[in-house]
């Protein structure tokens, strides 16, 4: 690679940096996301986070109301008066949902329970209210048959799975299938929309030096490969600040935005808990909570539980291997089909016939991502998944889906060389066509010539 | 990247040109389907205009790009100064295609550093010669626009100024006039013989002849793949010289007579003739002044000379069955 290299490269990046687009969609990408984010975040709050205050109006002799318990999500109060009366004034209250227990409960058989609610009730929080019904009328049953209340106690356990996955070392990691299938999704995601992005790119900008007919005032300075080659690149940085640009602002506006719906919902959580000072029971239960969730709004920026987790998650990924693989695959993946995309903008003279050779070039990265998101998340050490990211046009989609799940050494080192040699080839083939295409003008390429052109003499 | 050549080598070469700044042997070229270039062979002086000649697909573009380095010969070689033609000449040589372009999306200024860089210039050398340059050619308010926006004649102009900008000393210009208004054409024929005086040799390819015949010192026709003819103009101009006079006087012209015949005969009004009379070989210009001037009232008597443009067509309509033999053969 000499200075004209260098120099083509440096013209490809600078012109597309300084282009009004590149700077709007680096800028409109990172808002968009906090903002979607945001809008995730506050539908996500607003239906785990809020306490639904349930009124009871409870007919039977037996106590339900103060037996019902009272969780993160519900809340119960008794509810004076007739049924009737108990509507009225839930109507008039800010309350979500007014239980209706009549009389003649059957303990054995409970009928006529309803549930009364403004508007539909969502499916949530009738399965809430269930719930806490069934343990509270199950516990009566258990009672009713003679179990004390320590036996009871002593009944009640909490069942909590944590799955550990184990390397081949043997050495113990505790594993999360949500956060390495998610990881997959996401790399073979990025993958695919880059070199789409940037390979059009390619081929456009081949096309436009070919239509602009500065093809001949190049290529008589420099060598058709440094001009391919070097487009390759520019374009590939292009590509790569772009990506680090949305990550980075990315990472700072939704970082703004978590701060941002912690503290506006840790206020709202408060407004609810005074709503049920009158309430005994539950009110030390609801102060607390708030508390807790307080503390953790001023410890850390964005703190729920579920972020917790997903860090906890992704900690616990081959992260160096997915980092050194996914920038591996990523670069090679591009340089292949993006030599192959020159080569068509270089063969074609006019845009519109771009059509019958892009379709063969991008069937193997469509099938791969397809196939790689069914298939290979499904069974990751399956054939299929092997031979996939052994093969170089769909290795680069397939194998970073199988990364977070672990893949052997020797198979990462076969594919990566496998790449690198195909890699080679399709820019050997492509330095071929795009020599010979970029001075042809007006007529119209079949396959049958892009083969001829391979052993043109120089 | 300029060799390391002595100023004193430059000197000598500027004082006594031996070696031809670029030699053509028996150059051929087979694309697929046709011959671009058969046995072509041709020697540029120094410090000369040379025309390349011939009809459309002769074969003058595939030449100029086996020059320009952008294709290879099949065989056959390319000498510059002297020297097998490699791609450390690029940088001596500047070239203008027929098509023009350049980057639509990009600034004047910074288009032609760009170009310029490419040839090896410096950015500091590049930056300073392309103001004094865009100054010269009047383009230097538009520096900092985009190229789309300029008007075509102004991109030409940007446009030779990027052919020209690393001081080549071979510049290779494919129809340097079209698309350029009869002022700015005159400008850039200026500028072209003015790059000749600093030193360079201009590779002309064109068919417009009149220019040919002002401004250069040798030309070559191509035609169907093959030199038909090369040469310095005037001694090509009297090769092909009929021994043909035109006159025009009053009176009456004998028509026939030994030592000369009259090819065209005019009568004009109030007693005037114009005629074209070709001389025998023996006889002088002289000899038939006398007789006119026995005979007539003479007001004017020059030789014909033939155009180039006239050459041009009879050569190229000579060479035309020879090579169709050829292709009935092959």
């Amino acid at each position: 690679m000499n200075y004209k290299f260098w120099l083509i490269a440096q013209r490809e990046y600078l012109t597309r940096v300084r282009k009004k687009s590149f700077v709007v969609l680096t800028l409109l990408v990172p808002v968009l996301m906090a903002g979607f984010l945001f809008f995730i975040a506050k539908l996500a709050k607003s239906d785990d986070t809020k306490v639904d205050v349930i009124e009871v109006r409870d007919e039977t002799n037996l106590g339900l109301t103060s037996r019902l318990p009272t969780t993160e999500q519900l809340l119960f109060l008794p509810a004076a008066g007739s049924l009737t009366e108990a509507k009225q004034s839930f109507q008039k209250s800010k309350h979500d949902g007014l239980l209706y227990l009549p009389a003649n409960l059957d303990v054995q058989n409970p009928q006529g329970i309803q549930l009364f609610a403004k508007g539909n009730v969502s499916l949530r929080k009738q399965r809430a209210v269930e719930t806490a019904l069934d343990k509270v009328l199950s516990e009566l049953k258990m009672k009713q048959s003679g179990l004390s209340q320590e036996q009871l106690n002593r009944l009640n356990s909490t069942v909590s799975v944590t799955s550990v996955s184990l390397d081949e070392q043997g050495q113990e990691k505790s594993s999360n299938a949500g956060a390495t299938t998610a990881a997959a999704y996401v790399l073979a995601l990025l993958i695919y929309m880059f070199i789409f992005i940037y390979g059009v790119q390619i081929m456009r900008g081949v096309g436009e030096e070919k239509s602009n007919r500065i093809m001949e005032v190049m290529l008589s300075s420099v060598r058709p490969f440094d001009l391919m080659m070097g487009k390759i690149m520019g374009i590939a940085a292009v590509g790569l600040t772009q990506f680090v640009l949305w990550a980075v602002l990315s990472y700072g506006t939704s970082t703004l935005v978590g701060t941002f719906v912690a503290k506006s919902f840790t206020s709202k959580s408060v407004a609810a808990a005074t709503v049920t000072t009158n309430n005994s029971a539950a009110n030390s239960g609801a102060t607390a909570t708030t508390t807790e969730r307080k503390d953790e709004a001023s410890a850390t920026p964005a703190p729920t539980n579920g972020i917790d987790t997903v860090f906890k998650a992704v900690g616990a990924l081959p992260l160096g291997t997915i980092l050194v693989g996914f920038v591996i695959y990523f670069l090679g993946g591009y340089l292949l089909y993006g030599a192959l995309f020159g080569a068509i903008g270089a063969a074609v003279d006019d845009q519109t016939d771009t059509q019958q050779f892009m379709f063969p070039v991008t069937i193997p990265l469509v099938l791969s991502y397809l196939i790689g998101i069914s298939v290979i998340l499904r069974n990751p050490d399956g054939p299929v998944a092997f031979w996939m990211s052994m093969i170089p046009f769909t290795s680069p989609i397939a194998m970073v889906i199988r990364l977070p799940f672990g893949v052997p050494l020797w198979q990462l080192g076969l594919s990566v060389a496998l790449l690198i040699a195909g890699f080679i080839g399709t820019v050997w083939v492509a330095a071929r066509i795009y020599r010979v295409g970029v001075l042809m003008y007006g007529k119209k390429v079949t396959y049958k010539e892009l083969g001829k052109w391979m052993f043109y003499k120089g | 990247m300029r060799p390391n050549s002595l100023p004193l080598v430059e000197t000598f070469f500027y004082l006594f040109p031996v070696t031809p700044i670029l030699q053509a042997i028996d150059v051929h070229k087979q694309y697929a389907a046709h011959t671009a270039l058969s046995g072509v062979s041709l020697e540029i002086p120094e410090r000369s205009i040379f025309g390349l000649l011939g009809p459309n697909g002769a074969g003058k573009t595939s030449l100029i790009r086996i020059i320009t380095q952008i294709t290879g010969a099949d065989s056959g070689e390319i000498r510059f100064r002297g020297e097998k033609l490699n791609p450390k000449h690029i940088a001596q040589i500047g070239y203008l295609p027929e098509e023009r372009g350049l980057y639509k999306k990009m600034k004047v200024g910074e288009q032609l550093l760009y170009l310029a860089q490419l040839r090896g210039l410096s950015r500091a050398d590049a930056l300073q010669r392309s103001k004094a340059w865009l100054e010269r050619l009047d383009l230097k308010p538009w520096a900092n626009k985009f190229v789309e926006d300029l008007s075509k004649g102004m991109q030409q102009k940007v446009q030779f100024i990027a052919t020209v900008l690393h001081e080549p000393s071979l510049i290779i210009l494919d129809e340097p006039f079209s698309g350029f208004d009869p002022i700015n054409a005159n400008l850039i024929k200026d500028e072209i013989i003015n790059l000749r005086e600093q030193g360079a040799t201009i590779i002309f390819s064109t068919h417009r002849m009149e220019s040919v015949e002002e401004m250069c010192d040798n030309i070559a026709l191509i035609n169907r793949s093959r030199k038909v003819l090369d040469g310095p103009v005037g001694q090509i101009k009297n090769t092909f010289k009929t021994n043909t006079f035109e006159v025009e006087g009053k009176g009456r012209l004998m028509v026939v007579h030994p030592d000369f015949e009259v090819i065209e005969h005019k009568e004009r009004e109030n007693g005037f003739f114009y005629d074209r009379i070709r001389l025998h070989a023996g006889t002088t210009p002289n000899d038939l002044l006398r007789y006119l001037i026995n005979n007539v009232e003479v007001h004017a008597f020059r030789e014909q000379i033939p155009s180039i443009n006239e050459i041009f067509i009879r050569r190229v309509q000579e060479t035309m069955p020879e090579s169709l033999v050829e292709e009935v053969a092959s």
